[in-house]
């Protein structure tokens, strides 16, 4: 019965999402309440991309147990990718009139290099946002999962990736634009990215892709693979000692995680118009952990709750009360940690029951708690 | 002590060092197929140790561990070793404890184990049979869709027994078992332990003498990482070394 | 005061620049030597008297050859004046009472409307004071400018440069004598050799010795005779002459003398041979500075992963905190202090901030870390809240631009250990300040009780407090002992990098490298893996640059997890 609430609800959300919020924006009137301004639904569109890495980020943190502080580096891959196919898209219409990007000409940089130039095609870097961020994803976790780095130590060398990437990713002499990112883009497909029409494309888009990386979270999760990941989480030995071998599910999840992520920063970019190192450094990765952490782990419903609802927040008080943000950011980490390990979800879960023990425990305070106690025969 | 076409496991010459400390101290020891053995020694003496070895989870400084007579274990991985045919139930129950207890025995089922079989197929009619009847001889049929974390201590190791059986394994290795089990549930691991060895080789470390005159047709002591005596309970207990080492300490438990 | 047109400012407001300040004392040094027999009658002859006195003069040619005049003397004396004259701050001044004098202004304060000049003497600069003793400032409305137009001042400048040298070779300053010296070879000509000389044969520091032994065989390098400037390249790769490769290299292309030409490539061979070495040298010393850092930072960290197994994101901001409490003593040191202790303000800061963390790492530990004992990824999470919310208290408070911590003078500087090899003093202090914190560490854990005690609670928690060990306690003191630890690196730091909101997250990545290289909980492979991480660092960074040299470190450290994912001094253990 609570399943079946559950779907209803999960249902109506995406129809939410995916039909209603698009439609009121083109159809609704200006200035109505039934109406969603394109601000608004360019910021939601941010935020469902956000999620889709929220997902991955659930799946190998919430369900395998595995920590990774670097997964800015995943969505900085699959970001990087589209913005090169957008910045080709520019074509002469630059500052600078030139067939190669601006800050190339700035750069004296006299010829497109190798790597750029299969970013002509849309089709190449549609498979390159994803393929990219897990082949990183795969060799790095081959290399350390093959030897059991594992716990801490794994966190500890993903923060040092994505310092490292944030460092390459700075520099000039990688032609992806230094400091400054890619940005300044024109078109996707033909067509102009500051038409409303094109952002509505791009949410309803973002949207779907949101669906079809949820379907897939729950198809892995409820298979039998999907056990072997939860199993990995809680006793990782008795796996071994099963057989298996942890190390490749542990890659399979963190590849397929990382393309999630990669995913995401494709859609983020022609939504969001800019991509900098500042997107993929110690710091956003690690931000990244907690929106899954406050929706609760181990929840892709919560993941997707988590990634909007700490956006939200952020995109609220970061204009608001922009000096108060980092108190806030710092204040659910701690908070949610010590208090609410399984997040927003989880106090939801938790919620009819806790009370009810508190209306019980203050009604009858005599009768001590053995009354409430699990019951279970003895086999 | 020789390699026979007979023995399951076979040890030679093994040297384990921990920082100086010799945890295995030359051991040979050698057990045949259809043995239950149980392996009795104080604190340190290497019991632990042993069975690390024989998993893979510690490699040997020096010194063979042969399986099935050619199978050479110093060499081989974690998960290859659990392959090649044997299980290992650990000391404190080690079990999936946000799965069903159901799922718990259904992933141990010797299967495929890649991750693309796991994520494509569902569980083979013979290997849900498996897991039935697996079921039925650790009595927790009952409960089969229970999360296992709700277990209690004693059905928790139960189900982790289940669970290496249903793997199928030739040798089954189990450390300490009855710990922190009350009498009537040690009885029950007794029957157990007894019923599993009538197909396969087990070796159990215990502390609980009890038990051990219980289950064990042959008792191996150890002590200082060296075998010191070997052979029936009986025997065992007329051994001055090990009277004065082991039982001695624990003579009340069997005065 | 103010009618008189005088008035005193209180020194401490007073805002005169530092250069200035240096520049003061670099004179009040050469002259002390030089003008030492007349300082006390504080005039010049009556010759030079009547050559200054036509500097006032309205004609712009009396002026232009008195001044001429005063620089041909090249009296040391003079200096300070026809400085003033170059620069324009030398004025005519007619106080309230008594005659006009020639005086040199400093640098102007403005006070309201007004700026006011502080003025000097022109013979030895010395600051005027008024009669009750204070510095005597003058509105710029009651002085009258020497103008000193273009042709004056090219006229005197060959001269002043001589003279400016020469005085500066008669310095006090070892360094300043160099310096000097070197100058010369690089303007002057063979008139100087003689000054040189007589330099020379009473210099004893071995490295002015060496700078004027090279001055002297560059000047030679500039002569017509072929045998001249043979013997000078010869001389010059001898000793290593560091300042000649440029013109050497010139000679060996273009001389139009075949021997001189071999002379000077050989030199050139010379001296970079003597080069690599000193590279080598320069580049172990740099890495030795940069393990020591890492090791500072990485200590605390070490202790508290180690031994406690709390993964503290924060020890980045717990460093910056001390470089912060270093920067209030700083400004405590500046404002109620005699400026001749400002010196000493660095070893008050020292224990200052290790005091100021631990209490927060106290504080950290009391209200949050206690409850996530045995959840690492959980601590690691919470603390990395922590860290945010200091930064941003930090950036509320000092702002979001870097605050400017200055290294109190017996830091700045260095020691040479050889020609091109010097070892800046603030380098060698934290080299030291981390033997002492390591050392200091390893006495606290095992020769105090304090220390036994945390050592049981890491072991084995249950039976220490069974034997009474205190054991929250036990936490808290560790857990601020390392913080404490991070506070007196954020000190050390202060003196070689920028202090602003992020130092810590700019270190905090490299910190956890080491301690993971390291291998957790020992203290010796923290400091095998901060100089080993530090050396390589330093020997990559010639040849990839800075970036790529610390990402190249990143993934070594990466690849080397695989072969040793405990670390470089994990203990076999059994069990676990």
């Amino acid at each position: 019965m609570e399943k079946k609430v559950g779907g209803v609800v999960l249902v109506l959300a995406a129809l939410w999402f995916l039909v209603a919020m698009p439609s009121l924006n083109a159809f609704g009137t200006p200035g109505s309440f039934f109406h969603v301004s394109d601000f608004t639904l360019n910021l939601f569109g941010k935020f469902l991309a956000y999620a889709i890495l929220a997902l991955g980020l659930d799946l190998i943190w919430g369900y395998t147990g595995i920590l990774s502080m670097g997964h800015g580096v995943f969505f900085g891959l699959g970001a990087y990718c589209m913005g090169m196919y957008l910045t080709l898209e520019i074509g002469g219409e630059g500052v600078y009139q030139s067939k190669l990007p601006d800050f190339m000409v700035w750069n004296r940089v006299k010829e497109l290099p190798l790597f750029w130039k299969p970013f002509h095609s849309f089709f190449f870097t549609t498979l390159a946002v994803a393929v990219v961020p897990g082949l990183l994803a795969a060799v790095f976790g081959f290399l350390a999962f093959r030897t059991r780095v594992r716990g801490v130590y794994f966190a500890i060398i993903t923060q040092a990736l994505a310092l490292s990437a944030w460092l390459v990713f700075n520099r000039n002499e990688i032609n992806l634009g230094g400091t400054n990112g890619l940005t300044n883009f024109k078109k996707i497909l033909g067509f102009t990215l500051t038409e409303a029409s094109t952002q509505r494309g791009l949410y309803v888009v973002t949207a779907l892709a949101l669906c079809g990386a949820y379907l897939l979270c729950r198809w892995i999760v409820k298979s039998r693979a999907g056990k072997i990941l939860l199993a990995i989480r809680d006793a990782e030995n008795r796996v071994l000692y099963s057989g298996y071998t942890p190390a490749n599910y542990k890659v399979f999840v963190f590849t397929v995680s990382a393309m999630l992520a990669g995913v995401a920063g494709a859609l983020y970019v022609p939504q969001v118009g800019i991509i900098t190192p500042g997107r993929i450094g110690v710091l956003p990765s690690i931000e990244m952990v907690i929106w899954v952490a406050v929706g609760g782990r181990g929840s892709l419903i919560g993941a997707v709750i988590g990634a909007v609802g700490v956006n939200w927040a952020r995109s609220y008080l970061t204009s608001s009360y922009p000096d108060y943000w980092l108190y806030f950011l710092g204040g659910i980490f701690i908070l949610v940690v010590q208090f609410f390990p399984d997040g927003i979800l989880g106090v939801a879960r938790d919620a009819p029951r806790k009370l009810e023990k508190w209306i019980r425990r203050t009604t009858r305070p005599a009768a001590g708690d053995e009354a409430f106690a699990p019951v279970r025969s003895e086999g | 002590m020789t390699l026979t076409s007979k023995s399951i496991l076979y040890m030679e010459d093994v040297f384990v060092v921990f920082d100086g400390f010799k945890a295995l101290n030359a051991l040979n020891f050698s057990m045949d197929r259809g043995e239950l053995r149980c392996v009795i020694g104080p604190n340190g003496a290497g019991k632990t140790t042993l069975l690390d070895v024989v998993t893979g989870k510690v490699k040997p400084d020096s010194g063979r561990v042969v399986f099935k007579e050619k199978t050479n274990l110093a060499r081989m991985r974690q998960e290859e070793i659990s392959n090649a045919g044997i299980g290992r139930k650990f000391q404190t129950p080690t079990i999936y404890e946000n799965l069903t207890v159901r799922d718990n025995l259904e992933l141990s089922v010797k299967q495929d184990k890649k991750v693309t079989s796991l994520l494509f197929g569902g569980a083979t009619p013979e290997a849900q049979e498996r897991v039935e009847e697996t079921l039925d001889v650790i009595g927790l049929a009952s409960k089969s869709n229970w999360r296992a974390g709700l277990l209690a201590h004693g059905e928790k190791q139960w189900l982790e027994i289940g669970m290496v059986v249903v793997q199928d394994p030739d040798l089954l290795l189990v450390d300490e078992p009855v710990a922190g089990m009350t009498e009537g549930e040690t009885e029950k691991t007794a029957a157990l332990l007894r019923r599993i060895a009538e197909h396969r080789s087990v070796l159990v470390i215990e502390h609980d003498m009890k038990f051990v005159r219980e289950i064990a047709e042959r008792v191996t002591v150890l002590h200082e990482g060296a075998v010191i005596c070997e052979g029936s309970i009986d025997h065992v207990h007329k051994d001055e070394r090990v009277v004065e080492l082991y039982l001695g300490r624990g003579s009340e438990e069997h005065a | 005061m103010q009618q008189a047109g005088i008035r005193a400012i209180p020194r401490g407001a007073s805002a005169r620049s530092f250069i200035s300040r240096v520049l003061i004392l670099v004179f009040a040094l050469g002259f002390g030597l030089a003008a030492r027999g007349e300082a006390r009658t504080e005039s010049f002859s009556p010759a030079i008297q009547a050559e200054i006195a036509q500097l006032g003069s309205k004609n712009r040619k009396t002026r232009r050859r008195a001044a001429l005049g005063l620089a041909k003397r090249l009296e040391p004396k003079l200096l300070p004046l026809l400085l003033a004259l170059r620069e324009g701050s030398l004025y005519r001044w007619k106080p309230e009472s008594g005659e006009a004098r020639f005086v040199i202004g400093g640098d102007a304060v403005t006070r309201g409307e007004v700026e006011y000049v502080p003025l000097f003497s022109i013979h030895g600069k010395k600051r005027l004071t008024s009669a009750d003793g204070k510095p005597l400032f003058v509105p710029d409305g009651g002085l009258r400018k020497i103008r000193a137009g273009r042709r004056i001042r090219r006229a005197v400048k060959p001269y002043l440069n001589q003279l400016q040298s020469s005085a500066q070779l008669h310095s006090a300053d070892p360094n300043v004598r160099r310096a000097a010296a070197t100058r010369m070879a690089r303007v002057g000509d063979k008139d100087l050799i003689p000054l040189l000389d007589k330099v020379l044969e009473n210099e004893t520091h071995w490295l002015g010795r060496h700078a004027l032994i090279e001055a002297k065989a560059l000047i030679r390098l500039k002569s017509p005779n072929p045998e001249e400037r043979r013997s000078a390249a010869a001389a010059l790769g001898e000793i290593h002459g560091l300042n000649a490769v440029s013109v050497l290299q010139r000679l060996a292309e273009k001389d139009t003398d075949a021997s001189v030409r071999a002379a000077a490539s050989d030199a050139i061979g010379e001296i970079e041979g003597y080069l690599s070495w000193t590279a080598t040298i320069d580049t172990l010393f740099r890495g030795l500075s940069l393990g020591s850092i890492l090791l500072l930072m990485a200590l605390g960290l070490a202790i508290v992963f180690g031994l406690m197994g709390v993964i503290n994101m924060a020890h980045g901001e717990l460093m910056m905190l001390g470089a912060y409490a270093t920067f209030i003593i700083q400004g405590v040191f500046i404002s109620y202090l005699p400026q001749n202790y400002f010196g000493w303000y660095f070893l008050l800061a020292l224990p200052v901030a290790f005091l100021a963390s631990a209490l927060m790492g106290f504080l950290m530990e009391v209200s949050i870390i206690r409850h996530l004992y045995g959840r690492p990824l959980e601590t690691l999470l919470t603390t990395w809240g922590i860290s945010l919310i200091l930064q941003q208290a930090v950036r509320q408070v000092f702002g979001a631009q870097n605050v400017d911590v200055k290294s109190p003078e017996w830091l700045s500087g260095g020691y040479h250990l050889m020609v091109g090899v010097q070892f800046p003093y603030n380098r060698m202090f934290i080299i030291a300040l981390a033997v002492f914190c390591v050392v200091g560490t390893y006495l606290f854990l095992f020769r105090t009780r304090a220390g036994l005690r945390i050592r049981a609670v890491t072991q084995n928690r249950g039976m220490s407090t069974c034997l009474g060990v205190p054991s929250r306690r036990v936490d808290a003191g560790t857990f601020a002992f390392g913080a404490g630890l991070a506070g007196m690196a954020g000190a050390a730091l202060s003196q070689v990098g920028n202090v602003g909101p992020a130092l810590g997250q700019n270190y905090i990545v490299d910190s956890f490298m080491v301690v993971v290289t390291g291998g957790v909980g020992k203290i010796l492979g923290t400091i095998v893996a901060g100089f080993g991480i530090g050396g390589m660092n330093k020997m990559l960074e010639p040849a990839m640059g800075a970036v790529f040299g610390k990402v190249v470190i990143l993934v070594l450290v990466i690849l080397f997890l695989q072969r040793r994912p405990e670390g470089l001094f994990a203990i076999r253990t059994r069990g676990a």
